[in-house]
């Protein structure tokens, strides 16, 4: 799923030039604190039952708070797409007002 | 909480978050919508795939029940507000960048 979401937005950093890997502090200051607050979430979910991971589909390596290194992942590849599809919006659609 | 308690939570905070604290005013530009259209197709085909295949399980108890794409509803707020929250603060700190140049 994560290597899904790397093939369907990494693309647009070498075809549109939207340069969010090049400006990759500023998305890494973007994404750390809003997913620092999901994590937590993530591990009260995790800890209410919520929700489960089968372990059988799961490389079974846990990081802090029992979450999957899945999640993990999850939590940085997520917003860099949701990040690169904005500013390939705006590559496209530049007269649209910001 | 339940799931649908926190996942309305953190809606109204990512919708505050935008509109009051960043003034970034997302919402209310089409660069916003037409991004999220294209997020929210990509969503529902990997939610899809997460919860067909029962790689991520939920708790009945904590959730409506609806579900879009296999997927309980409350996955969708749970995702607006994570892609809402990270793009107010990718533009909140563009914006700052470009103030401190012109400094």
């Amino acid at each position: 799923m994560i290597a899904f979401t790397v093939v369907g937005s990494f693309w647009l950093e070498i075809f549109l030039k939207v340069r969010v890997l090049a400006r990759i502090k500023r998305a890494l200051q973007a994404i750390w604190p809003i997913a620092s607050i999901f994590i937590i979430w993530d591990a009260y979910a995790i800890k209410s039952s919520h929700w489960r991971f089968d372990k059988a589909q799961v490389l079974g390596i846990y990081g802090p708070f029992g979450i999957p290194l899945e999640e993990y992942l999850f939590f940085f590849f997520v917003p860099i797409a949701a990040i690169m599809t904005i500013e390939a919006v705006r590559t496209v659609k530049k007269d649209w007002p910001l | 909480m339940s799931y649908t308690q926190l996942a309305i939570v953190a809606v109204v905070c990512a919708v505050l978050f935008d509109l009051l604290v960043a003034r970034t005013q997302l919402l209310k530009r089409r660069v916003f919508w037409t991004s999220y259209a294209i997020i929210l197709s990509f969503q529902l085909l990997t939610n899809w795939w997460l919860t067909s295949r029962n790689i991520v399980m939920y708790n009945p108890a904590t959730i409506v029940g609806l579900r879009i794409a296999s997927a309980p509803i409350e996955d969708l707020l749970f995702g607006f507000a994570l892609v809402l929250g990270v793009l107010t603060n990718w533009m909140r700190i563009g914006a700052l960048e470009k103030r401190r140049q012109q400094l």
